[in-house]
Parts: C-alpha cells; sequence; structure tokens
C-alpha cells in the first residue's frame, strides 16, 4: 500500500502514542519500585533496592506469590490434560455434536470474569459446601482452570489442524500399535503447541483477580489479591510496586517464550 | 497353484450418506505389478486404505494371502503404505524414518542401520541418511517413502498416487525405477492412480474404477485393445466411439464400437477403398491439434460421429498438418481394431 509522507508520519505518531499509553505507567510502577520517596515524588530523588529488600521481608506478599504458583501450576497441570484430550477428539474424530463441543469449550473464554466468578462462587457453595470442602486453593485452581483449558485446546488443535492425520497412519502402518504412534510421532509434532499452550495458560491464571475474588476461600491470597488489599495503604505502596515489578515480569517470560515457540514450529511445521 | 496376495469379496464401504466403495471382487496375484485406476472419487483410493487398514468396510471381506485381516488394524498386516504427501516424519532424520519400520521390530540398532543404509542405497540416496526430510527435494522425498515402506520387506506395498506430486520427467523416471526395482524385490505392489499413462507403463494388470465398482480388469493391452465398457474405452486413451446409426453406416452394425486414434490412417478422400477386410469413413477434417511429434486430427464424419485419428509427423511439419483443417479426408483402419463395446453406459 503506497502512503503519502504526513500519513506514514501520522500513522508512526499513533502508534507511538499507543505503546506510550500502554508501557509508560509500566515503567512507571518499576521507577517507583527503585524510588527512595515513600510517596513517589516525581522526579525521584534518587534509586534504591530499599523496597526491594523490604518486600522480601514481607511475608504478606512473599506467601501470596507462593499460592500464586501453586494455583498457576494447578490450573495448568489441568488445562494440559484436558485441553489436550479434547483438542485431539475435535480434531481428530468425526463424532455427533463435534461443532457444539468446540464451540462450548471455548466459550469460558470469551465469558465475563465476573459472570463465572458467581456462577463459580454459588456452585462451590451449594455442591461443596454440604460435602464439607469450604472455598480455599483447590477452589481457585478449578476457578483459573476453567479459561486455562481453553488456551492449551486451541494451540493443541490449530497444531493438529495443520498436522495431517497420515503421519499417524503411517507410523500405524509401519508397525506401530496407537499409543506407541503416539508417543513417537504425535505427541513430538504437538510438544510445541503443548508447551506455549501451558506458557500462556500459566501466565493467565498467574494474574487473574476477578474469578479469583469469588473462589478463593478466607486463608487464600494470591499476589493480585495481596496488591488489590495493600494499594490502598500509603505505607505500602513502594512494596506493592516491587510486587507488581515481579507480577509483570513473571508474566512476560512466560509470553515471550510461547511467542517463540509458536514461531518457531510455524516455520518447520510443512514438510 | 498361484495363490492370491489379496483377495477382496463384496467389499463395501459407505461414509454417511456417499457410498465410496460398492461391491469390489477382486483377487491380485503374488509378485504382480497391480494397478487401480480411475478418476477422483472412483474409490480407488477408499480400496487402498481399506487393505491398508485405515477404514473398515461396511460389509465384505479382506483376505491377505488366505489370511482374513477384515478386522484387523494396519499395524496387525503385513502391509506397509506410500503416502501421497509421502508422510515422512519431519522431527526424524532420513535414516532414522526408514530404519522405524525395523525400531518397532526392535532389531537391533547397528543391523537396522545398516539395513537402512542399504534401503536407502537402493533408491539411489546414499550418503543422504543425516538430513531432515524438509531439506529433500520431492523426488527425493518420494525415494524416502519407498525406502522406508520397503525396508522391513512386508509382502505387500501400496501406492497411493506416489508420483502424483512429481514434474512430468522425474515422473516417467520414477516410472521406469519402481517397475524396475518391484522385479528386483519381489514384493506385490498395489499401485492406485488416474494416470492411464502411468499405469499402462508399469502395471501386469490393472483394475478401471468407476463408482465405488470395478469396470474391467486385464492387462494393459486387453484394457487397451478390447475394453469391456464405453467408460474403459474413453477413460483409457482417447474416446473414440461410433454408436449407432454412425456405426451402422460405417460397419454395417448397430451397436457401441471403440476404435483407437493411431490404428487409423489418413487418406485423401479420392484414395482407393478396395481393400478387404478394411472398414472406411469419409468425412471433413474439424479440428487439426499438432503435438510436435504426432497431429491429432478431429473428423467429423458424413455418416454422423466424430472419430480422432493419429498420425506421426514423419513428413509433415507444423504448417502441414494446419492446411488439414477443413479438407475432406477417408479414415481407413482394419476391421478387427473395432472393438465392440456394450451401448449402455
Amino acid at each position: 500500500m503506497h502512503l503519502s509522507r504526513p500519513a506514514r508520519i501520522a500513522l508512526r505518531l499513533a502508534a507511538g502514542l499507543g505503546f506510550a499509553v500502554i508501557y509508560a505507567p509500566l515503567l512507571l510502577v518499576v521507577v517507583n519500585s527503585l524510588n527512595p520517596d515513600r510517596s513517589a515524588s516525581w522526579p525521584p530523588p534518587g534509586l534504591t533496592l530499599h523496597w526491594w529488600a523490604t518486600a522480601w521481608d514481607n511475608s504478606g506478599a512473599r506467601s501470596a506469590l507462593w499460592v500464586s504458583l501453586k494455583a498457576g501450576l494447578g490450573a495448568t497441570a489441568i488445562a494440559l490434560v484436558l485441553g489436550t484430550l479434547a483438542a485431539f477428539a475435535v480434531a481428530r474424530h468425526r463424532f455427533f455434536g463435534r461443532e457444539t463441543v468446540s464451540f462450548v469449550l471455548v466459550l469460558p473464554i470469551a465469558l465475563p470474569g465476573i459472570v463465572t466468578g458467581i456462577a463459580l462462587n454459588s456452585a462451590f457453595g451449594t455442591v461443596l459446601r454440604p460435602l464439607g470442602v469450604g472455598l480455599g486453593l483447590f477452589t481457585v485452581v478449578v476457578g483459573h482452570a476453567t479459561f486455562c483449558v481453553v488456551i492449551v485446546y486451541n494451540n493443541v488443535v490449530a497444531r493438529l489442524r495443520r498436522t495431517p492425520g497420515s503421519y499417524e497412519e503411517a507410523a500405524m502402518d509401519l508397525g506401530a500399535h496407537s499409543l506407541r504412534a503416539f508417543a513417537d510421532v504425535t505427541f513430538p509434532l504437538v510438544r510445541p503447541a503443548l508447551l506455549a499452550g501451558g506458557l500462556l495458560a500459566f501466565a493467565l491464571s498467574f494474574d487473574e483477580i476477578v474469578v479469583t475474588t469469588f473462589t478463593a476461600g478466607p486463608g487464600v491470597q494470591t499476589l493480585p489479591l495481596w496488591i488489590f488489599e495493600n494499594m490502598t495503604r500509603p505505607r505500602q505502596a513502594p512494596v506493592v510496586s516491587v510486587v507488581a515489578v515481579v507480577l509483570v515480569a513473571l508474566s512476560v517470560i512466560p509470553v515471550y517464550a510461547a511467542q517463540r515457540l509458536s514461531s518457531d514450529t510455524a516455520a518447520t511445521s510443512r514438510v | 497353484m498361484e495363490s492370491s496376495a489379496v483377495r477382496l469379496r463384496g467389499l463395501r464401504k459407505s461414509f454417511g450418506e456417499t457410498t465410496a466403495v460398492d461391491g469390489v471382487d477382486l483377487d491380485i496375484r503374488d509378485g504382480e505389478f497391480f494397478s487401480m485406476l480411475g478418476p477422483s472419487g472412483s474409490g480407488k483410493t477408499t480400496v487402498l486404505r481399506l487393505i491398508a487398514g485405515f477404514e473398515t468396510p461396511t460389509a465384505g471381506r479382506i483376505e491377505l494371502a488366505g489370511r482374513d485381516v477384515t478386522r484387523l488394524a494396519p499395524f496387525e498386516r503385513d502391509v506397509h503404505t506410500v503416502f501421497q504427501d509421502y508422510a515422512l516424519f519431519p522431527h526424524m532424520t532420513v535414516e532414522q524414518n526408514v530404519a522405524y519400520p525395523l525400531k518397532i521390530r526392535r532389531v537391533p540398532r547397528a543391523e537396522r542401520l545398516a539395513r537402512a543404509r542399504e534401503a536407502l542405497a537402493e533408491v539411489r540416496l546414499d550418503g543422504f541418511g543425516r538430513r531432515r526430510p524438509a531439506q529433500l527435494s520431492g523426488g527425493q522425498r518420494q525415494r524416502v517413502a519407498l525406502a522406508r515402506a520397503l525396508v522391513g520387506r512386508p509382502r505387500l506395498l501400496l501406492l497411493d498416487e506416489p508420483l502424483g506430486a512429481l514434474d512430468l520427467k522425474l515422473r516417467e523416471q520414477m516410472q521406469v525405477e519402481l517397475k524396475a526395482l518391484q522385479r528386483e524385490v519381489g514384493i506385490t505392489f498395489v499401485f492406485v492412480t488416474h494416470d492411464q499413462e502411468e499405469a499402462l507403463t508399469m502395471s501386469d494388470r490393472i483394475a478401471v474404477f468407476r463408482q465405488g465398482r470395478i469396470e474391467q480388469v486385464g492387462t494393459p493391452a486387453e484394457i487397451y485393445e478390447r475394453p469391456a465398457t464405453p467408460f474403459v474405452a474413453s477413460f483409457v486413451g482417447t474416446s473414440n466411439l461410433l454408436r449407432g446409426e454412425a456405426a451402422r453406416r460405417v460397419l454395417g452394425e448397430e451397436g457401441t464400437y471403440s476404435v483407437r486414434p493411431e490404428k487409423i490412417r489418413v487418406l485423401k478422400e479420392s484414395a482407393d477403398a478396395d481393400d478387404p477386410g478394411h472398414v472406411c469413413a469419409v468425412g471433413t477434417v474439424a479440428e487439426v491439434v499438432y503435438l510436435g511429434d504426432t497431429t491429432r486430427l478431429l473428423v467429423d464424419l458424413d455418416a454422423g460421429g466424430r472419430l480422432t485419428a493419429l498420425q506421426q509427423n514423419l513428413e509433415t511439419s507444423a504448417e502441414d498438418v494446419a492446411a488439414y483443417r477443413g479438407t475432406r479426408v477417408r479414415l481407413q483402419w482394419h476391421r478387427r481394431h473395432a472393438v465392440r463395446v456394450p451401448d449402455s453406459d
């Protein structure tokens, strides 16, 4: 497409502004975490790692980080198993209602978190409480898994659709029984999609707050919940900034890795 | 007594509403190069997939070397397949691909590598073992697929249009090589193709498929010279049929007859026609197609109908043959080259 010079400049400015709106506030959080002044005066009088040490010693933040890791890993594990099984069913088998199943599987990611949260909260209340199981880490994991499954499912299904079924047939034709064909041929071919899906699912779970609010029991506090509770306390402001930076870092790494994996596999998938 | 490598009885396969294979009976002999020929959608590939075990028949029976395998899984049949898209495992090297069937059979590592190299040498790919399939050309991948399917020495090799993706030169070269390879290893080959020339070139026998049924089984010469139905006559070779009134006026008999274009001699209209045993028909040249080595003449007969005649360009050039258009000619062929085929299509 040909663009005039003024149009090019205008588009570049718009794009720059867009990125600035997204990333300048994040940068501000990083600076604030190093700002020696507790009330985050601007410009910062200097730089310090004092708040990082304080945050490290803050037992509330540390245990919240720990809870978030556990919730993320749990939800990711469930998503990997269920999402992969569902993807194989939809991509490799013909059955009645396949399109419906595919739609119903993807729907949770589009549902407003607040709806999912309320629905799960009342469902847990009516089903689990009579059994003596209250809200806790387990319910958070289940709540997160509802949308993590979608991520894994989407990744694996896309990969399977790009992988001809003749690979599996060839393996069986050459003497491999079904499980062997899966282990030798299918699994290596979908592995990058599993990794990418798992990493994204973890990242999604790690910073989730809406569903978490409705499914976490009284003693369970994830990192986002901890931030939400502490950000209104002026005394804690610098520590909140530190925790926020940690959260950003821990979310960026899996997303970056997942994107690298997806592009690598796209380049070598066709043979 | 000759044993059957493959025996199909009353084979049927339906996918929902559509019937892909509609009652196929077939015997393929041991050591034979057998082609299944037909247009796309004629059921030939489905029959191949049924023999391999990728599909389960709706009805009927499949025997391999006398053993009923109708309900067996692909890995329980002594059959290997060369796929249309080759299906080489992209995450393995060429050598690992070829050695894979041996690995499954727990052949010791050293032996399976040696045999994989041998199989690669058989298809003239020595030295390519360490490469990945993605680093090979289409023709090379095709050979790797062959080596992988042959390394375990199955009783039966199935080939699903394996030459379809290659360009013409390479395809002709591979036709010759495939046939030589089959003679060398002595394994029964079942070859699926929609290319009649390919089938005629390589096969010991051919089955012509149409709408899920077999129209005719025979040697290339039988299929070509004695087509059993109008469909076979038109699908294998150029369609050249004399029907009804035209047949009565030219041949003196009603019916549907097939005449191969290269059997027809093109003479001047005034030429002497008193040759006993020969049949004549006069007409006007409607179209001239210059093909380099030959020329195709489409002639509208006075008796009705249109025949195609093929002429060698022995003395004639492109300019000469172009002048034929619109001229009157006399077509002549030996009576035995007009083959009666059933009227119904």
